[in-house]
């Protein structure tokens, strides 16, 4: 943890500060384009469930894809990338 | 290396809480799954803002005291599982988890009905909204519209507000005259009424529409506003979030491919269990919104009886059997009151997305009349989700049953499959 209370990540190679606790669904959405993904057609799709059940918001964290952006906890130094 | 326990307990919420405490509490090893990373399921979430409600403190420490007995075991999802044997993954690994008995806590997930615009980012489901603003989603200074049916709204509309968000209004679909009857009988459930007091002051000021939902989003790339049908005419209003769930549905998936019976009197199924809480499967039992949705307080005493039983001490359960009934019948007061409007059903327009994870329109389901032609013809219910969002709209949409389940229960590593299905001798 850097600040008290904060961590910090990246989300498409733009750094985000959240509070500490937060998932990564909290993280991508505090940046200013909070799209998660382009359906199968290219449209724009965000988080809808919360809790892991509708897989809207499934991003690539650290190199390893389709992961549900709102059941991982952010962690310092991760990598977020969107429209995986 | 498969590790051992008495009893596993699946779930996350104040049912899985109180089925742990039971068991522990006659000396037995729990094992107790969460695909959460912290405590607490969906009713109970830990709000990164505003810490752990508390009486879910109170629940945790209770159940820390039995500590020699409980272990937890979060971020752990079943991909598969037979009435002794769980398959699981965790961030690293897959691991098997066996069992003499297994009690499902799997809890429910919101009922999303689909209607023009309701794939663009910034509609989320009610409950969605409050788990994620509790996860730290920014919503403050968000203009946000609260719509769908039951007490939840209220709920989630209070967390948004706590969080700096301008709540313009909540649609309720159930007619005035049926939300006023409910209220009437709160006075049953104490608990209840208090809880509904306490929301009233906190919503103060926020309109509460009754008879009233909306048709239609209106967005390019995010959600920019609504239209609302209501009894006094239509509404367009502008916002950054709509926030919208027509009730909840008993996640049943893991009970199902424990060859568990299911209820199906209610176009959503639910688990069958006895007044013990036994599902047709030996030494499986179920307790909470996985039998049926009734709320918090039946889901506590539920989880209780099932730990007590699932250890081997069914007087004890049997002890609780009255207050469980009395709690039960809470769920037929909220079926009965918030009974969706048929308008709610036919929202969707021949283009509109009703399978999100593979795009499938209304009108590509045309013709279809069972869930397996559908999915080999368009694909519908293949994707992420494997149906659990399409598949309950369409049931609630009388298209087709949603399909049977196959494992793996949720997408998994193909290292975790490789460790070997305990689903397929």
């Amino acid at each position: 943890m850097s600040a008290a209370g904060t961590v910090r990540l990246s989300v498409d190679g733009e750094p985000v500060a959240v509070p500490a606790g937060s998932s990564v669904a909290a993280a991508v959405a505090s940046v200013a384009a909070a799209r998660f993904r382009r359906s199968v057609r290219g449209e724009p799709r965000a988080a809808v469930c919360g809790m892991g059940v509708c897989f809207e918001c499934r991003v690539r964290i650290d190199d390893t894809p389709h992961q549900r952006a709102c059941m991982t906890p952010a962690r310092e130094g991760m990598q977020v990338s969107t429209d995986d | 290396m498969t590790e051992r326990y008495d009893v596993l307990v699946v779930g996350a919420g104040p049912a899985r809480v109180a089925a742990a405490r039971a068991a522990a509490s006659h000396g037995a090893r729990v094992g107790l799954l969460d695909a959460q990373a912290r405590h607490g399921g969906q009713v109970w979430r830990h709000d990164v803002l505003h810490g752990t409600p508390r009486p879910a403190r109170i629940a945790f420490d209770l159940l820390a005291r039995t500590r020699g007995h409980v272990e937890w075991l979060p971020q752990h999802q079943v991909i598969s599982a037979d009435h002794r044997t769980l398959l699981v993954e965790t961030p690293r690994a897959a691991v098997r988890l066996s069992c003499g008995s297994m009690v499902l806590a799997t809890g429910a997930r919101e009922l999303l009905l689909p209607f023009p615009g309701w794939t663009l980012p910034g509609v989320t489901g009610a409950g969605g909204i409050q788990a994620l603003a509790k996860q730290g989603w920014p919503v403050r200074g968000k203009r946000v519209v609260v719509a769908g049916s039951g007490p939840l709204l209220l709920a989630a509309a209070a967390t948004l507000r706590r969080h700096g968000a301008r709540v313009l209004g909540i649609c309720e679909q159930a007619p005035a005259a049926a939300v006023a009857a409910f209220a009437m009988q709160l006075w049953r459930w104490p608990a209840r009424a208090v809880q509904a007091a306490v929301l009233r002051t906190r919503l103060a000021g926020i309109p509460y529409r009754c008879g009233s939902f909306v048709r239609m989003a209106h967005g390019r790339d995010a959600l920019c506003g609504v239209d609302v049908d209501d009894p006094h005419g239509p509404l367009h209003i502008p916002c950054d979030l709509l926030a919208v769930g027509y009730g909840l549905v008993p996640n049943v998936e893991l009970a199902s491919m424990l060859g568990c019976a299911l209820d199906h009197t209610r176009i959503h199924p639910c688990v069958r269990v006895d007044t013990l809480l036994r599902t047709s499967t030996a030494n499986v039992y179920a307790a909470g919104e996985s039998c049926g949705i009734a709320g918090l307080a039946a889901a506590r005493i539920e989880g209780s009886m099932a730990g007590h039983a699932a250890a081997g001490f069914p007087a004890a359960a049997t002890a609780l059997l009255p207050s469980r009934q009395r709690a039960r019948r809470f769920a037929d007061l909220l079926a009965q009151h918030f009974a969706l409007d048929a308008r709610t059903r036919t929202l969707a327009g021949a283009d509109t997305i009703i399978c999100r994870c593979e795009d499938v329109t209304l009108a590509a389901l045309d013709g279809f009349t069972d869930a397996r032609a559908a999915r080999l013809a368009t694909r519908c219910g293949m994707g992420a989700c494997q149906g659990r969002i399409c598949g309950t709209t369409l049931a609630e949409l009388d298209r087709f049953p949603h399909g049977g389940t196959r494992p793996p229960l949720f997408p998994a590593r193909l290292a975790t499959l490789a460790t070997g299905d305990p689903s397929t001798p």
